[in-house]
């Protein structure tokens, strides 16, 4: 299949590229840009005019809820969401059931996930077994079975000692290891940021210390173990202060954020909206604030969907009975433009923090439109607006703080490894 | 900026009346103070031979309790058959939420019983909220929502009864300094007590606690914080008690019940340093020797009881008032 992707504004993050540039693509990969090689005659023309060709969104958090929780979600209702919101690559958190602790589990996941039109999924394996932070994982063992890190989800690992050694032990396969920062006594029971709307709702909260404090041990031990440390979710100011100052101490530690708390804060629990029930929760304006800041200048590496597909049951309670989570895969997109217009980045940085930063991380090769690249690219209409409403998502998860509201941009095509696996133009 | 915050106020309807009372919060001090006007009456009401009225026959209302509450219960109870009402009483936590029914699905059970009003009591923050919202997504706004205490978040009938006992005493809120003692951040009371008075005009209210007990940012809630009770009492002329739970004691928010009562225990002691016609009031069930002396629950400024006869006509008008909207 060779196809000719035509008229469309590039933009490259990766070779800082943006201009108005053809794709060729032929085998699954990217032959030509800007000139056809020698002889290529294309068996299918895509218009991109009015459109950015960027490559396809790598997202770094995105629960696909198999196995396990089919009921919220299953691989073909998820992938079906990745492809319509331009991601082709993402990596899922290892909190299923059974817990990818095990390589049989990975294996039968990958195994799933290999589709022409579902997007390369690198699963994270768990740091210990159950999550439970007692005992390590086979991590060699289910690094071969396909994962990419290692890391606990939302869990954390109580017993300090355990954690050193974890770290320790990925360290010397230099196996990066992924980590929520937040202390667990102090985020127990919490469903809100410990601030002025927990305190009028009466919602108990989580300090922002249980971030900071959780984050000091982790890079304490980054620096004890040489561990490659990535710390997901990060949700404060304060610590993205900390991950900038460890950095600048020598420690190699990165960091991301999901959309969520790019665009939102404490404000938008509104009167009890269980949509708004995140993990961690949405903090003030001002860690908002520094949130886009410091995404928009790399001390945060990449934006995530955090995707978290909740069924309405799940939802459909009191703030604090509510499932924590929202579907993000078809707003990663929207919600990175809308937040390079309003801080007024240029695409090529904005879309770097969606695509070669995060693949960066995941340490493959991919998010970059260079000559021989695999064809993962989505194109997508700056111009036209995507509505948020159940109708419009192909997520299972209809669970989203944004529902109802009008965000930039719309997938137009999305083509993973160079077959077409989405067409927007059929809507 | 709450760019997608696309909820309304469930509690007001179009015409900016009450369709449900869920808090105190945000209600303008004119709905307040009519249902403090229309409570008054309703006080007589109680000293008749025959105590009823009939502005609620034939309307069904159902005290939904997912939490245990014999009072709080019973007032609603006696102030809804006052009105005239069918009163159906359900504690859920002994029925259908251990079978795991889902607070919704009760709800619609009961709706379709054909219910006019609600009143519910939730461990849950926000949870009337939810039965508002899903009884308006439904179409069923013909049934009434009233929070008889939920989670950590309010208790607007109480606020409204401690507002009519206040009023009683004192006539006028923006005269009054006015001093809330106790366990702030796990009642629900004291938000309403807080909301109440400062929509109501109150120059000063005071909250005064050990740090323990104070949620994080409740100065933005528009009150002063004293650590040092005998501070926080001086010159006063209202004294609001809060209950103290048994179970503060663990989870390290407190030593022992004795340091309690030594450092913020109501004694006659303390009580004389706020204004001599000072009224001391408390929600109850008290617990005498923790938060409260004996000499002090039982003497001449106490208003405790005052408090829950004027209880059930501050119910008895706001039911009136929301079967009426």
């Amino acid at each position: 299949m060779k196809i000719h992707i035509r008229n469309g504004r590039l933009i490259d993050p990766a070779s800082k590229t943006d201009k108005l540039l053809d794709l060729f693509i032929a085998a699954g990969r990217i032959v030509g840009v800007g000139a056809a090689p020698a002889g290529f005659e294309a068996n299918s023309v895509l218009n991109a005019t009015g459109c950015i060709v960027c490559p396809g969104l790598v997202d770094l958090a995105a629960r696909l809820r198999e196995p396990g929780f089919e009921y919220k979600a299953t691989l073909e209702s998820e992938m079906a969401a990745a492809a319509a919101g331009g991601v082709t690559r993402l990596a899922c958190p290892p909190d299923t059931d059974p817990v990818l602790d095990e390589p049989g589990l990975v294996e039968m996941l990958t195994h799933r996930a290999r589709l022409p039109e579902f997007a390369h999924v690198h699963p994270v394996g768990a740091l210990t077994t159950q999550l439970e932070g007692k005992s390590l994982t086979e991590m060699a063992e289910l690094n071969e079975a396909g994962c990419v890190a290692f890391g606990q989800a939302n869990r954390a690992i109580v017993d300090t000692q355990v954690l050193l050694r974890a770290m320790m032990y990925a360290a010397t396969f230099d196996f990066p290891v992924w980590l929520q920062a937040q202390d667990p006594f102090l985020a127990r029971k919490g469903v809100a940021h410990d601030g002025e709307v927990a305190a009028r709702l009466g919602l108990a909260g989580i300090p922002v210390a249980a971030e900071t404090i959780a984050l000091a041990t982790i890079l304490h031990l980054a620096r004890e173990t040489g561990a490659r440390v990535h710390v997901t979710r990060i949700s404060s100011a304060a610590g993205v202060e900390m991950v900038v100052a460890a950095r600048a101490a020598g420690i190699a530690v990165t960091c991301d954020v999901a959309i969520h708390h790019l665009h939102l804060c404490e404000m938008d629990i509104g009167f009890f909206n269980a949509h708004a029930r995140l993990d961690p929760p949405l903090r003030s304006v001002r860690d908002r604030e520094a949130l886009r800041t410091g995404l928009a200048s790399g001390a945060i590496n990449a934006l995530c969907s955090d995707h978290t597909p909740v069924d309405d049951d799940g939802k459909q309670m009191p703030f604090d009975e509510a499932e924590v989570g929202a579907t993000g895969l078809e707003l990663l997109l929207p919600l990175t433009l809308k937040w390079a217009q309003e801080v007024k980045l240029p695409l090529v940085t904005a879309l770097a923090r969606v695509t070669s930063d995060p693949a960066r991380i995941l340490g493959v090769k991919a998010g970059s439109l260079a000559s021989g690249a695999v064809a993962d690219i989505c194109v997508f209409d700056p111009a036209a607006a995507f509505r948020v409403s159940r109708e419009n998502l192909r997520s299972q998860g209809k669970n989203t703080p944004f529902l109802g509201s009008e965000l930039p941009g719309r997938v137009r095509y999305t083509l993973i490894g160079g077959h077409l696996a989405y067409d927007g133009t059929l809507n | 900026m709450n760019a997608f915050g696309t909820q309304q106020n469930p509690q007001l309807n179009g015409h900016g009346e009450l369709q449900h009372l869920l808090t105190i919060e945000g209600l303008p001090r004119e709905v307040l103070m009519r249902i403090l006007d229309t409570a008054a009456p309703f006080t007589e009401v109680a000293e008749r031979e025959v105590k009823k009225v009939p502005l609620l026959r034939g309307k069904s209302v159902f005290n939904l309790f997912f939490e245990n509450s014999t009072r709080t219960r019973t007032t609603f109870e006696i102030a809804a058959k006052r009105l005239s009402a069918d009163v159906i009483n359900l504690n859920i936590n002994t029925s259908s939420a251990s079978k795991g029914e889902t607070l919704l699905d009760t709800t619609d059970n009961l709706a379709a019983m054909q219910a006019d009003m609600f009143v519910v009591r939730h461990a849950s923050s926000g949870a009337p909220y939810l039965i508002a919202q899903h009884l308006a997504a439904t179409g069923r706004d013909h049934i009434h929502v009233v929070n008889a205490g939920d989670g950590r978040h309010a208790h607007p009938t109480q606020g409204l009864l401690d507002m009519y006992t206040i009023r009683h005493y004192k006539t006028d809120f923006t005269q009054l300094t006015i001093a809330i003692v106790g366990d702030v951040l796990h009642s629900r009371v004291a938000r309403s007590q807080i909301h109440a008075l400062t929509t109501l005009g109150v120059p000063e209210v005071r909250v005064i606690a050990p740090k323990t007990l104070l949620p994080t940012g409740v100065e933005r809630l528009g009150v002063r914080v004293f650590n040092d009770m005998r501070e926080g009492l001086r010159g006063v002329d209202v004294v609001m008690m809060l209950r103290l739970q048994n179970e503060r004691m663990q989870g390290a928010l407190l030593p022992s019940t004795q340091e309690y009562f030594k450092s913020y225990g109501l004694t006659p002691e303390k009580l004389a340093l706020a204004k001599p016609d000072a009224i001391v009031m408390h929600p109850g069930p008290m617990n005498r020797g923790v938060e409260i002396d004996s000499a002090v629950a039982d003497g001449g400024q106490a208003v405790i009881l005052p408090q829950v006869t004027f209880g059930i006509a501050v119910r008895m008008a706001v039911m009136a008032m929301l079967a009426g909207n």
